[in-house]
């Protein structure tokens, strides 16, 4: 309805603020008194600390105070942890090793924070951290997780025999053996996903202030979920009470999943500034943020997939180790379990599959989700093994999938995931007409001509999102429900705040989420403001991740929406002396059906604040919440074609076409949707040519830095060619899937797809740098 | 300690400061101009691009006291009042933002390459931008927009 309602594309609300200097990162905002953090942290992999000498730190310009985990103990904050259980196959709870904001016996990480300055400047800060004495024993240390696991690898926690965190199964192991046993054919691959730093462009920063004659803490910080924050900071930390705890994530720079979990530095920060009795602020440098913020990815996989003599696919089995890191980040164990091996299904009817994963300690930062979590390495070990398997068979790719796509729904995988509505094959049919597909034989040999290497790949992926059913996600271990809320207010002049529990971090909620109100009332977007990221004002909610704001966030605001209709029908129908049920809403007045009687919306809602000719017994107001809980996963599905060329004198490769037939269910501002999509795929071309995190054999990060890690410019990345097809999920009331991590999880596979078939052999891994594609064009 | 001297959005501004002082910390810390940000360590990313004397220059590159005399413009001062520059208008026109965070850095880019393109006449097409934008890193958006923001910046500024 109305110009700016669902399916418009109405430009960003937030803009304004963004493209003028005004917007306000948590960098951004100065205390009176203000200090500054410097955190002192670990030069080794793995060490013990055998003392901490802070006197001469201690005496420099500026430095209130010098403080260790020790003191952090004393004042009893508690260790971070994990909070998603998840038991090994015989049993056992994973094995959660001790995690200390600061560490005090022992160093597990490059990075791991020892001890933290406070002193009047950043400078004078670091100064003085650089004059703090820490003695280390170094111990040996280990980085792949293949070798943590081996017998003899140096142990990083004493809870964790082996370095093994848990060793959990998924899927009918019998079974699936049994078909691979009679299967016609069978395919194998061993595969790589690579270790990526998720870098959103605003390092993470804290600011904490301790009121101490309210008793009460304030944290600016940079967050996907500030009432998370609140709960974890208040209940496991033990810094504050909830009540006594307000968290702020103002505007944030990006987060894609980094900035979920509550991190050593926030602990800290509000500690320190209840100790030292001033405001402490702590901004992260981007070797810092390398150094610091979790990875992602970093699974090492063998795979085998068997077919029929018709090419269906009649088992899968996979056998996936993934590297967790020196300690249990918030939702790490979810990560390569529940968000992983549930979609190890793809597309695909596939009867059996069997997924075994263990998780391994590790001397590295934490890895926990990052955006796609888990999915982005299921599919690629899926699409992968699609590609290859019609090779193998010699298939056409594109007609292997179409053999094996499922076409009923709903539709039960074999690994709880239950799929509601999809179809596959018109997205596959849209990517494919889209990319020429049926041309791309002339386009190689035109290229042959020129001396370059053309190659094309598919991926088919899918995806789960809008995490999700709480009870579900209870029964398997999420120590967190994962509704919604929303609060819908409106004023007495009619305009109208939504506070919801979800946080844009770029992602638009400004304005999609405002429309909404323009869809049901037909009133602008302008009198619409979305009110987020504030423990104060919002009262309680689950954050920005796995692609939930939409399919989960935007369902709670509904659910409000719809009392909040409902009263206002009723105040109409009132004061025109109507029945509710013929009224009418539209373009800001509420009409009665059938007949010339109207009342403007804002006349309703003034008539609900002065009270004074209400129906008989109704409240005066007009303000309604909604707590959603999701039904189910969305799942949304698509097709990416990705065509490149290879220089075969340099190895570099180019991206002549990349084309996305996403399905993402219904689509409130498709502008928006666009630039997800866009943004997605751009960090999956990375991952698949240029990111991959490094570690030297000691532990140091080698790729700590912009002049080091290759984050995609501009010039690396082609333009996209995108297209939606909307099936409507059956889930939610809008029938939205969500979009904000699709691009991340299908691109990768094809990406690889396309350069192995022009390289023309598979032994090719991610990130196909130059010189890898290079040595591949020789080794072949 | 030293005296700075400089002309900041159109304003003449004094500061003292520590000579260390980047030229983006004294904007950021002792101006409040908090527009311009610092995305990296090592003057890669971008997001504190400003113009100093009308070139585009990352802040972070630059001791404060050697802008000292210099006329700095930040993305602050590059609307006319509340009419957005041009180059403002179309990265809102196209969806070529979403965080927002490195978008002070890539309208001040903007601005400056298409500025040096109408004056050497070079055409502004999708892969000269692609390459003009080296030194601006965007994480959210994949470019795609940026792209076609500045395209269409460069047509409506021709």
């Amino acid at each position: 309805m109305g110009v700016e309602g669902i399916g418009a594309r109405v430009l960003r609300k937030e803009d304004q603020r963004f493209i003028t200097g005004k917007g306000r990162y948590t960098d951004d905002f100065k205390m009176a008194g203000m200090h500054q953090a410097y955190f002192i942290r670990s030069p080794h992999a793995h060490a013990v600390v055998k003392s901490i000498d802070r006197s001469a730190a201690e005496a420099m310009p500026g430095v209130v105070a010098v403080l260790d985990g020790k003191q952090l103990k004393v004042d009893g904050i508690g260790n971070i942890i994990c909070g998603w259980m998840i038991h090994s196959k015989d049993g056992t709870p994973m094995k959660m090793g001790a995690w200390s904001p600061l560490a005090t016996e022992k160093v597990r990480y490059v990075g791991d924070a020892v001890a933290v300055v406070i002193a009047d400047t950043y400078a004078n800060a670091r100064l003085a951290g650089e004059a703090v004495v820490i003695e280390y024993d170094v111990l040996p240390s280990v980085i792949d997780a293949v070798e943590a696991l081996k017998p003899g690898a140096p142990q990083l926690h004493p809870e964790a025999e082996g370095n093994l965190i848990f060793d959990w199964e998924i899927g009918d192991a019998g079974a699936t053996d049994a078909a691979l046993a009679s299967a016609a054919n069978v395919v194998e691959m061993d595969i790589v996903n690579n270790r990526l730093s998720p870098n959103p462009m605003e390092p993470r920063a804290a600011l904490a202030n301790y009121d101490s004659a309210e008793d009460h803490f304030t944290l600016y910080t940079t967050s996907q979920n500030p009432h998370v924050a609140r709960l974890v900071l208040s209940a496991f930390y033990q810094v504050a009470p909830e009540n006594k705890l307000r968290v702020i994530a103002p505007d944030v720079g990006g987060g894609f999943g980094s900035k979920i979990y509550i991190y050593p530095e926030e602990i800290v920060c509000l500690w320190a500034s209840k100790k030292t009795g001033v405001p402490v602020k702590w901004t992260s440098d981007r070797t810092e943020a390398f150094l610091t913020d979790a990875h992602g990815r970093d699974h090492h996989t063998k795979a085998r997939m068997g077919f029929d003599k018709d090419g269906r696919i009649t088992g899968f089995k996979v056998d996936t180790i993934a590297n967790l890191g020196a300690y249990m980040s918030l939702f790490s164990s979810s990560v390569p379990t529940y968000l992983y091996a549930t979609l190890l299904s793809g597309q695909y009817d596939i009867k059996n599959i069997h997924a075994n994963v263990r998780t391994v300690y590790t001397n590295t930062v934490p890895v926990d989700a990052y955006r796609g979590a888990g999915r982005p390495e299921a599919t690629f070990v899926v699409e992968r093994m699609m590609e290859t398997a019609a090779r193998e068979l010699g298939l056409d790719p594109a007609e292997l999938r179409r053999r094996n796509f499922v076409r009923s729904f709903p539709h039960q995988t074999p690994v709880i995931m239950a799929y509601d509505a999809g179809d596959y094959d018109t997205t596959l049919d849209a990517a494919l007409k889209a990319a020429d597909y049926a041309g791309f034989p002339a386009r190689k040999a035109e290229a042959e001509k020129r001396g370059k290497k053309r190659g094309i790949g598919l991926s088919c992926y899918i995806e789960a999102c809008g995490i999700a059913p709480s009870a579900a996600v209870g029964s398997l271990g999420a120590g967190v429900g994962l509704w919604e809320s929303a609060e819908v207010r409106v004023n007495p002049v009619g305009t109208i705040e939504i506070l919801t529990g979800s946080h844009s971090h770029g992602q638009g909620h400004e304005t999609t989420f405002a429309q909404l109100i323009a869809e049901r009332f037909g009133l602008p977007v302008a009198n619409v403001n979305i009110v987020h990221g504030d423990t104060d004002k919002v009262q309680f909610g689950m954050g920005t991740y796995g692609s939930r704001s939409g399919a989960v966030g935007m369902s709670a605001i509904v659910k409000a929406l719809d009392k909040v209709e409902a009263k206002a029908k009723k105040i109409a129908a009132h004061l025109m002396e109507a029945d509710a049920g013929d009224i009418v809403i539209e373009n800001g007045v509420a009409k009665v059906a059938g007949t010339d009687k109207k009342l403007d919306w804002h006349m309703i809602c003034l008539a609900a604040y002065t009270a004074h000719n209400l129906p008989a017994g109704m409240e005066p107001g007009l303000k309604e919440g909604a707590f959603y809980d999701p039904t189910n996963f969305t799942f949304p599905a698509g097709t990416y074609v990705c065509e490149v060329e290879v220089d075969p004198e340099t190895g570099m490769t180019e991206i002549v076409q990349f084309v996305a037939a996403d399905d993402f269910g219904k689509i409130i501002n498709p502008m928006i949707v666009e630039g997800q999509v866009h943004g997605g795929i751009a960090q999956g071309i990375g991952q698949a040519l240029m990111e991959g995190v490094i570690y030297n054999d000691d532990g140091q990060l080698l790729t700590a830095s912009y002049m080091d890690y290759q984050m995609p410019r501009a010039g690396d990345l082609p333009s996209y060619k995108l297209s939606t097809h909307e099936t409507i999920c059956p889930g939610n009331p809008l029938g939205m899937k969500g979009c904000g991590e699709a691009g991340a999880i299908g691109s990768p596979p094809a990406v690889i797809n396309a350069l192995t078939d022009a390289i023309g052999h598979n032994k090719l891994e991610m990130p196909a740098t130059p010189q890898r594609v290079w040595a591949a064009l020789r080794a072949g | 300690m030293a005296t700075v001297t400089m002309t900041v959005n159109g304003k003449k501004i004094t500061g003292t400061v520590d000579d260390r002082t980047l030229l983006v910390q004294f904007l950021r810390e002792n101006l409040n101009l908090t527009g311009t940000h610092v995305g990296c360590d090592t003057s890669q990313c971008g997001a504190c691009v400003v113009h100093v004397d009308g070139k585009a220059v990352k802040s972070c590159t630059l001791l404060a006291a050697q802008a000292s005399g210099s006329t700095v413009r930040t993305i602050e001062g590059l609307a006319n009042g509340t009419e957005l520059h041009p180059v403002q208008a179309a990265f809102r026109e196209h969806h070529g933002l979403q965080c927002g965070f490195c978008t002070p850095g890539m309208i001040m880019t903007a601005v400056d390459m298409i500025e040096r393109a109408k004056k050497s006449g070079a055409k502004l097409d999708e892969k000269t931008i692609r390459h003009e934008l080296e030194g601006n890193i965007c994480r959210c958006t994949g470019y795609h927009n940026i792209v076609k923001a500045i395209e269409a910046a460069a047509g409506a500024m021709a």
